[in-house]
């Protein structure tokens, strides 16, 4: 009984005292973080804070960087790029299911694609979606896994940002229904804000600020308070938010 | 009055308005001509026919089509011809096929591991710089004059290209699908099956096409060293008694058989690189 008690309040992810360097510099230093099941957390920081390290790190990616420290995770982490990272010479529904096992493994991805709403493109090359297609297309990948853990590296970063809004409402509907864990890596404060339950600030290679976004959903980019937020996080990120409307 | 006014200004506005062929402007080529590659061999084939015909061209410099048609015919019914090309046909087959298999699994080799790459890739490169025929004479007396040095001259020249192409496209894949094939778990068998052979497809088969023109450039000069059969043979033979008739016949197969091989080529690569006519069209 108190194992059971113990497997349901274990954090999805459990980070002490991490350190990756490059050269001599060290870009995560002595960073200690956790993560709960089914929480959204977003992790802001300037250009070259060590945002996409830290997410590599946790994904794995980053055999030939050195470094230290613990680094506990689930076994099923699914990881979203900020290119869609389709393999070209596979149809759709081939690259979802991409390393994906099963005999039930081409209905999953089915139903990943109707979820993202694509279904129906199966059979298309990823050379005829467009950028947002594609990268619904990469998120139903993900789904594919059932992961405990999503990771996702500035998804939205080069989507225009009509698409963008869309594909935040689809990740959070996605995220409802399947109850991952998210790490969100992103530049921009009104998504973090927008979707995230927490918000954290990386700062010389630790975490700087950590912001739990105390919001009914759905939220909008207007909301009073979500603009106490962004003057927070922009004070945090070492921005002076000088003129009205920057997140439109 | 009025209304018939209004409608004829109707019309004429209509007549504006219609579309009128647009001529284009763009860069590209434009518009493909339907068996466009055969036109210029027909052309030239015309030419020929016009210069024998009118007696422009000297049968002893270049006999007219209609010559060689009846030498082939009768070369063929004499059954030496189809000996000649089968000869030919079964060392370029086997060179082509020996050469772009060995070509695709060193590719592989060098381009997987750090090692295969440090033994292979500079011994190629080395190897490139040696024109294979200049091989001959080692390969003959290492061989003999038999097939087999003809055999392993014709796979040396299908290799090289085969490799070159091959392992350059494989090196050449995004460095962000072996991140994504680590993501998602693919073992090693699976990654070079899914990721690996697939990316290095359109090297390979550029390889493939200098490969397949290749074996037979090699072959034209092979047969005419020391063979006692083949197209090469034939040719060698018909210069000593000053057929040119029978030299003649034995280019033209050369020809046909390299554009048809070329063109066998051309169309595996459209049907297995369905997946880029996406990005072309």
């Amino acid at each position: 009984m108190a194992a059971r008690a113990d497997e349901l309040t274990r954090p999805a992810v459990r980070i002490e005292e991490l350190t990756r360097t490059y050269g001599d510099r060290a870009v995560l230093d002595g960073l200690s973080l956790d993560i709960r099941r089914e929480e959204f957390v977003a992790l802001l920081g300037r250009s070259g804070s060590g945002k996409s390290t830290l997410l590599r790190a946790i994904a794995g990616l980053d055999h030939t960087v050195a470094g230290s420290g613990q680094l506990q995770k689930p076994d099923r982490v699914s990881v979203v790029f900020q290119d869609a990272r389709l393999l070209p010479w596979r149809r759709i529904l081939a690259n979802v299911v991409l390393g994906a096992t099963g005999s039930d493994v081409l209905e999953r991805g089915r139903a990943a694609l109707a979820e993202v709403g694509l279904a129906g493109r199966e059979r298309a090359w990823p050379a005829e979606l467009s950028g947002g297609e594609a990268q619904r297309a990469a998120l139903a990948r993900s789904l594919v896994w059932e992961p405990e853990l999503l990771l996702a590296d500035e998804p939205f970063g080069a989507l225009d940002a009509l698409t963008r809004t869309k594909m935040h409402t689809l990740l959070r509907e996605l995220c409802a229904r399947h109850r991952p864990a998210v790490l969100l890596v992103t530049h921009d404060v009104d998504e973090a804000i927008v979707l995230a339950d927490r918000v954290l600030v990386l700062e010389d290679g630790a975490i700087g600020l950590d912001v739990r976004i105390d919001l009914p959903r759905p939220r909008s980019y207007r909301d009073p308070q979500v603009a106490e937020y962004r003057e927070q996080l922009f004070a945090a990120l070492g921005v002076v938010d000088d003129h009205e409307g920057t997140a439109q | 009055m009025a209304e018939t006014i209004t409608r004829r200004e109707f019309a004429a506005a209509k007549v504006t308005a219609a579309p009128r062929r647009r001529r284009s402007r763009g860069l590209a080529p434009g518009k493909r001509i339907p068996y466009a590659r055969l036109l210029g061999p027909i052309l030239l084939l015309g030419a020929w026919c016009l210069a024998s015909g009118t007696g422009a061209m000297d049968p002893r410099t270049l006999p007219a089509p209609w010559t060689v048609v009846h030498t082939g015919a009768h070369l063929w019914t004499a059954r030496t011809l189809p000996t000649d090309i089968l000869a030919s046909l079964r060392r370029a087959g086997y060179g082509f096929l020996i050469g772009a298999a060995s070509g695709v699994v060193l590719a592989l080799a060098a381009g997987l591991s750090r090692i295969g790459e440090a033994l292979i890739d500079g011994t190629v490169q080395v190897k490139r710089a040696i024109p294979s025929l200049g091989l001959i004479p080692l390969f003959i007396l290492w061989l003999g004059i038999g097939e087999s040095f003809k055999i392993v001259i014709i796979a040396i020249g299908v290799f090289i290209p085969i490799y070159i192409n091959t392992h350059s496209a494989l090196s050449g894949i995004d460095s962000r699908y072996v991140e994504l094939a680590e993501v998602v778990r693919l073992n090693r068998w699976q990654f070079i099956r899914q990721v690996v052979i697939p990316g290095s497809l359109p090297g390979f088969f550029v390889g493939l096409r200098l490969g397949v023109v290749g074996s037979w450039l090699s072959l034209v000069v092979l047969e005419q060293i020391n063979a006692t059969s083949g197209l090469g043979y034939m040719m060698f033979q018909a210069q000593n008694y000053g057929q040119t008739d029978v030299i003649v016949v034995g280019l033209l197969i050369y020809g046909v058989f390299g554009f048809v091989s070329d063109a066998v080529v051309r169309i595996i690569e459209r049907r297995v690189l369905s997946w880029r006519r996406a990005l072309t069209s």
